[in-house]
């Protein structure tokens, strides 16, 4: 898919509110094409949120989202998902060459059938993660990280330009982790792009070119060396924004 | 008995029209309720299901005090508009209060039966004679069906059968992780609309055969029943069919032959007796099963750690040989009888032979016990090694891991040995800790 702009996705005066109580304010944050991203912040920050006013999973209250130039709408198969592990039933009924060729849906029209050709790129997923000989396991008999790498071949089934990542690595093991780092510096290389949420500090110069830090509303955003700053982190992390949290609880109360 | 045998004659013989009539609307539902069933189990909507059945019933009274008449078109399109209306009540309370999707769903379910079960006393203190019968909407009477219901019901499965084959790799994905779905630009709320109104023809047509108290059994029994036997979609959506469709055509013939017995609620005794074997006798899934699995895998331990025992009674002596059984049995906490039959076992296998009170292991025998103390000590030694756990604390971890170490993890523990140049030569690597000598040993494992 032709990418005409360097700018992956322009995200402008965001505010995103949950029953009325604003999670996220006037988020305004321009992310690059061709980087690893990392949205970094404390629990509650908006992290997910962000992501998901992204993706147009959650109505904005405010503010415009373009991606590559583009509506939301009419770019929806730039974007590949990796949602959280934990937002799915794992005991499903599918093995991880099911779950990985939904990657394959979008493309596929209404009602099209599963053929030889998405069932080659799930495979060619599959084996990019290093799972394709669990092709053939029920979900629920794979490890957490085993897990997490279907998932990330299910996204990369859907031959996205950008993806957005609800934490990929948590909870996963060192091998996994080191496994997945590869195959995002493998996108990265290949032009895509790649935006995570991801919560191990530590990690995010040696993993991530640019971060987004974000506490309800944008601290910095840029490339890791520039933004990723004690000041910055301290911004982001340290004293509680008290006043921001009250005003938002008295919309919250005003409404009701 | 002569009731049994002569449906069963009449079965066979699909002799008595009425009979089959009432036996193919049963069959063709039980499919219906077990096809859509599969979906909305999987996407919790179960209680859904249930709320919009209760729904249904003051819509039937209202039909009925409006037309006069137990015309089923009328009664059912009441039935499917108050069904309806339930639903939204239940999205419309989540949407806008902070009320819980169970509690709006309780809230919505017993309001809307309540009002149900007042109209039906009204309905039932007018002169009009025909409100006879109406009743069995609630508990359900397969019995009264004719041809033109069946015709009804077979149109309504269908219209399921081909909109789950249309639409099936939708519902999946939809089921399996909406966001995803809702990301790569599928219409899930139309999705979800359209599987909420597959529920809704479904549950409306069920009503005069099964009853809405019961209805949300056909919906749900065979699907989780169908997740014992298999682990794969389409599969379980086939089977729930077929145990609805078989939930309905026993539970019909029973309460056919057995006239107080109410339709619905046989029916849903022969589900849940059809989910009760599931849940016992499924081949992977089954209680059974796992049971089976886990006696066999105790086996395995025990015999693997009498043959361990005794070559570590073996290793302290200076030769190979022969050992005192009492010897072996202070290596752990046997009982006699216990250890004797495990002895018993392991000469049946060939791998021990035994003389009277003295115990040898056969080549066979020793070649395992071999295996077994190299991964116990092995993995010792990457305890030690690797997690700084202290030498005397290991053998107890070893002790369980030992006998369940699948052997690429024991390749990459060897591997990582060898880096570190621990790995040691001989093929039974010596304990990481002093092997207890037999009297003081026996109080772990």
């Amino acid at each position: 898919m032709s990418v005409a702009t360097d700018i992956a996705i322009d995200v402008h005066d965001l505010t995103v509110a949950y029953h009325r109580k604003p999670v996220l304010w006037d988020v305004d944050v321009q992310v690059p094409s061709g980087k690893l991203i990392a949205i970094v912040g404390p629990n509650g920050a908006g992290k997910s949120t962000l992501l998901k006013a992204m993706l147009g999973l959650v109505p904005l209250a405010s503010g415009r989202i373009e991606i590559f130039g583009r509506e939301l709408r009419d770019a929806r198969a730039l974007v590949g998902y990796v949602p959280q592990r934990e937002s799915v039933d794992w005991d499903f009924p599918i093995d991880a060459m099911g779950v990985v060729t939904m990657g394959t849906y979008a493309k596929l029209g209404w009602l099209r059938r599963v053929g030889a050709m998405q069932r080659a790129r799930a495979m060619d997923a599959l084996k990019q993660v290093g799972m394709h000989e669990f092709a053939q396991r029920q979900i629920g008999q794979l490890s957490g990280g085993q897990q997490q790498r279907v998932f990330l071949a299910r996204a990369l089934a859907q031959d996205a330009a950008l993806y957005l990542m609800d934490e990929p690595f948590a909870g996963v093991d060192a091998a996994t982790e080191r496994a997945i780092l590869d195959v995002l510096r493998d996108m990265r290389n290949a032009g895509k792009t790649v935006i995570a949420v991801h919560h191990d500090l530590q990690t995010v110069p040696q993993y991530f070119d640019h971060v987004v830090m974000l506490n309800m509303r944008l601290v910095a955003a840029g490339p890791t060396a520039e933004a990723f700053t004690p000041e910055n982190l301290q911004k982001t992390y340290g004293g509680r924004l008290n006043l921001l949290e009250q005003a938002a609880e008295a919309v919250r109360r005003a409404g009701s | 008995m002569l009731g049994a045998k002569s449906l069963l004659s009449r079965l066979l013989t699909f002799s008595d029209f009425n009979t089959n009539v009432v036996l193919l609307g049963s069959v063709l539902l039980g499919m219906a309720c077990g096809l859509v069933g599969t979906f909305t189990v999987l996407r919790g909507r179960s209680l859904m299901a249930d709320a919009l059945a209760h729904a249904a019933l003051p819509g039937v009274c209202i039909a009925f005090l409006l037309t006069g008449s137990r015309e089923l078109g009328p009664l059912l399109a009441g039935a499917l508009a108050f069904g309806v209306l339930g639903v939204l009540a239940v999205m419309g309370i989540r949407r806008s209060s902070r009320v819980k999707e169970d509690a709006a769903i309780a809230l919505v379910l017993s309001s809307t039966f309540g009002l149900g079960v007042a109209l039906l006393s009204v309905v039932q203190r007018t002169p009009n004679a025909a409100h006879a019968g109406l009743e069995g909407f609630i508990f359900g009477k397969a019995a009264s069906m004719v041809v033109r219901d069946v015709q009804l019901i077979a149109a309504v499965a269908a219209i399921i059968v081909v909109t789950c084959a249309i639409f099936y790799r939708q519902f999946k994905v939809l089921c399996f992780d909406r966001d995803f779905a809702h990301s790569a630009g599928l219409r899930v709320a139309l999705l979800d609309f359209l599987l909420m109104g597959l529920v809704c023809v479904c549950t409306v047509v069920a009503l005069p055969a099964v009853g809405l108290v019961l209805v949300v059994a056909l919906l749900t029994i065979p699907a989780v029943a169908a997740r014992c036997w298999s682990d794969r979609l389409g599969v379980m959506a086939i089977i729930a069919a077929g145990i609805g469709a078989m939930s309905g055509a026993v539970g019909t013939a029973i309460s056919a032959n057995a006239a107080k017995l109410s339709a619905g609620a046989v029916i849903t005794l022969v589900a849940a007796a059809a989910f009760v074997v599931s849940l016992l006798a499924a081949p992977r899934r089954g209680v059974i099963a796992r049971w089976i699995r886990e006696r066999r895998l105790r086996r395995k331990i025990a015999l693997q750690n009498v043959l361990r025992a005794v070559y570590e009674v073996q290793e302290l002596q200076a030769t190979r040989g022969p050992v005192a059984v009492c010897d072996v049995m202070l290596k752990r906490a046997w009982r006699p009888a216990e250890l004797d039959s495990l002895l018993a076992r392991a000469q049946r296998s060939g791998e021990i032979v035994r003389e009277d009170d003295r115990v040898d292991l056969t080549s066979a025998g020793r070649e395992h016990a071999m295996q077994i103390v190299r991964t116990h000590r092995l993995w010792e030694l990457y305890l030690v090694t690797h997690a700084s756990i202290a030498s005397d604390h290991v053998d107890r971890d070893a002790d369980t891991i030992e006998h369940v170490l699948p052997a690429e993890i024991l390749q990459q523990l060897e591997a990582r040995l060898r880096e570190d140049g621990r790995l040691p030569g001989s093929l039974v690597p010596a304990s990481p800790h002093a092997v207890a000598p037999a009297s003081r040993a026996g109080v772990h494992g």
